[in-house]
């Protein structure tokens, strides 16, 4: 395991740049591409610094967030997604809650009342972006290689891969952690937390970052449930508890029970976003 | 977690800097992390020279300053001391505070020759 990040892989990032650069994508944030999004070359070369002879000591006052750069790629997503009118979900859970089946269900049951497009980030294989394919809707597969989250910058470059059609959903179902995607803004309309009654009820308690960030809470594999001793009302208190305002759905991907409420919320969010005029109209009607 | 991407991205300002203003070595690097935040010092610590080396930052010192966990309680209209993120008042027993520090991720400054 990766003692740095707490993934399941050996120590030592060395992600893969998902992409060459045969296609036109925004360039007008400031970003690298010398060294691919989680790249860190722990071989390290030269320095290839210039000490100059009579330099002085200083201190810099800086002052700026570290997460500075995403932030400004999600802002960008955002304000993209905003005009061409497409809502946005970014899905999140640690791996085995059932994230990929729920979207396979959810797209399945909704694609003839939207156009629905999906980001599928995982570190290897494009294993999940064939299920959703299977289901007809467009998906792009990030692999983020040894890198424990989707960041921004890489979901740009996956929206210049798929055409989204305005009114549409985007579904972006990040990498199964419940640790590293909670800092990551990726632009999207709300996070949602999918966790599972397999796992345990104080899952909102051990990870209250995730929960926190989170607008909307799914408790799948609600059919398991008569074989289980979870404690749905102990679970629902802890995720209120992180986050009093965490909207919750308890849901089986498998049998599609409590999914008729979630669909409810995501047509009345969706249908919002589809209706609000994006902000760059309104600046042009001023 | 996903401390390797965090000290890139200070790497990230600390170039950003160096393109503002001339200075060809950083000595030291100070970040301003919050006490209730979801970074853990001891691994950005960890991963520092690492992923600094080769880079404008190489060889710099990493000072960490913790700022402690604060937040308001609505019902004693006053700024509580807070350790965790979903802490009640503990005058009151109001259940959460509003977070107001506590979950800082800045670079502070830094100092360079």
């Amino acid at each position: 395991m990766c003692i740095v990040c707490g993934c399941e892989q050996p120590q030592g990032l060395a992600g893969r740049h998902i992409h060459d650069h045969g296609y036109a994508h925004r360039h007008d944030v400031d970003h690298h591409h010398g060294r691919g999004e989680g790249t860190i070359d722990f071989g390290g070369g030269p320095a290839g610094l210039e000490v100059a002879g009579l330099s002085q000591e200083r201190t810099i006052s800086i002052e700026r967030d570290i997460l500075t750069k995403n932030d400004a790629f999600a802002a960008a997503n955002r304000t993209r997604l905003q005009n061409a009118r497409v809502f946005a979900l970014n899905f999140l859970s640690s791996p085995g809650s059932g994230k990929t089946s729920l979207l396979v269900r959810t797209i399945t049951d909704l694609k003839h009342r939207w156009p629905i497009a999906v980001v599928e980030g995982d570190q290897q294989t494009s294993c999940d972006a064939d299920r959703i394919r299977a289901t007809g809707a467009a998906a792009v597969q990030l692999n983020t290689g040894k890198g424990c989250h989707l960041d921004a910058h890489m979901v740009g470059h996956a929206l210049d891969h798929l055409s989204l059609e305005s009114g549409s959903l985007l579904f972006i179902e990040n990498v199964g952690n419940l640790v590293c995607p909670a800092a990551f803004d990726l632009g999207e309309a709300h996070k949602v937390v999918v966790l599972s009654v397999t796992e345990g009820e104080d899952k909102p308690l051990k990870y209250p970052d995730m929960f926190a960030a989170a607008d909307v809470m799914l408790l799948n594999k609600s059919d398991l449930l008569p074989h289980l001793d979870f404690d749905v009302s102990a679970c629902i208190a802890a995720a209120l508890r992180v986050n009093p305002r965490m909207r919750i759905f308890m849901v089986s991907a498998r049998t599609g029970a409590g999914l008729p409420a979630f669909y409810a919320w995501v047509d009345a969010q969706a249908s919002a976003a589809a209706d609000t005029v994006p902000a760059r109209m309104k600046d042009q009607r001023r | 977690m996903h401390e390797v991407s965090l000290i890139e991205s200070v790497v990230a300002l600390v170039e950003d800097e160096r393109r503002k203003q001339d200075f060809s070595r950083v000595r030291l690097i100070r970040l301003k992390l919050g006490a209730v935040g979801h970074v853990e010092p001891d691994a950005l610590r960890f991963c520092f020279e690492a992923v600094t080396r080769g880079t404008i930052a190489e060889g710099a010192r990493l000072d960490i300053d913790i700022v402690p966990g604060k937040g308001w309680c609505s019902t004693c209209s006053r700024t509580m001391p807070l350790d965790e993120r979903f802490a009640a008042c503990p005058l009151c027993g109001c259940a959460p505070l509003l977070m107001t520090a506590g979950d800082e991720l800045r670079v502070s400054e830094m100092e360079v020759e």
